[in-house]
């Protein structure tokens, strides 16, 4: 399903900042270049450049071409991928309390008869 | 309806649950302590766990395996880290080869165990799990240790949200 096996290791590292998560975001949209998402904050063109670069790495934006501009859009795939796993993991748990659950009620339910 | 809360934290590589039973420390603590009862929650009933050493004591070894449908059995086992019933418990989970010994290749999760007393007769315990890589945790939700295959395409914006996003869970019974 997916195009490339994510790095999650990358990724997670990469979603560690907030303003990388905020050019995430933005860039769901994929209308900005570099130049118009660097506005958005205070520092510099460079800076910005740089988290966009890393953010690239990481798999989470491509730079797309549309006419003679260079979009940033970002790649939800990828962000699914990696929510996809702390979401699995969170569903072998619930149904282990599911369980546990079971377990103490019908105890209750024994000792209470 | 007893999973309160979950937090999830993709930096630390970490989940948090926190549950409540209708029931003393001491009892919730037997759910880990009596390795009849750890039998019926750990596995699905797809895939149970069948417990064949049950140290739980600092510096112990738990083991157990998990029988798939087809009858093919994965065996695993806990480093028992620490132990203070009915408190707490600090285990580290672990894929075994056949003879028994850990399987280095596969990660271990480690997941910390505490139960309190909220009030008489009621209990909340959480579960800090924690992994030691992205990669581990890819790894071990591949090997099927994971049930209810849904797949729920998940919510981007609780990805793109702060750090650790307490979210309030659904009721479930």
């Amino acid at each position: 399903m997916q195009i490339a096996p994510p790095d999650f290791d990358r990724m997670f590292g990469a979603l560690a900042d907030a303003t990388r998560r905020d050019i995430v975001r933005r860039a769901i949209e994929g209308e900005e270049g570099v130049a118009e998402l660097a506005r958005h904050y205070p520092m510099s063109f460079a800076a910005v450049q740089k988290h966009i670069a890393l953010l690239e790495r990481a798999g989470l934006v491509t730079k797309q071409r549309i006419g003679r501009r260079k979009v940033v859009r970002t790649n939800l795939e990828g962000l699914r991928a990696a929510r996809r796993l702390l979401d699995r993991y969170e569903e072998m748990w619930r149904g282990r309390i599911d369980r546990m659950t079971e377990l103490v009620n019908e105890y209750t339910r024994e000792r209470d008869r | 309806m007893t999973v309160t809360t979950v937090r999830k934290d993709p930096q630390a590589l970490s989940l948090t649950l926190y549950a409540e039973f209708d029931a003393s420390p001491e009892r919730v603590w037997q759910l880990w302590a009596d390795p009849q009862q750890l039998e019926r929650w750990w596995g699905p009933p797809t895939y149970p766990a069948t417990v064949t050493k049950h140290e739980l004591r600092p510096g112990g070894r738990v083991e157990y395996h998990m029988t798939a449908p087809d009858g093919d059995q994965a065996r695993a086992y806990w480093n028992v880290e620490e132990v203070d019933p009915p408190r707490s418990l600090v285990v580290s989970d672990g894929f075994a080869n056949e003879d028994g010994s850990p399987n280095t290749e596969m990660p271990t999760n480690q997941f910390r165990v505490t139960i309190t007393e909220i009030e008489a007769g009621r209990s909340q315990m959480s579960i800090v799990s924690t992994f030691p890589s992205t990669e581990a945790m890819e790894q071990l939700m591949a090997f099927g240790m994971e049930e209810g295959l849904t797949q729920a395409v998940g919510q981007i914006d609780a990805i793109l949200a702060e750090d650790a996003v307490a979210q309030a869970a659904a009721p479930r019974t």
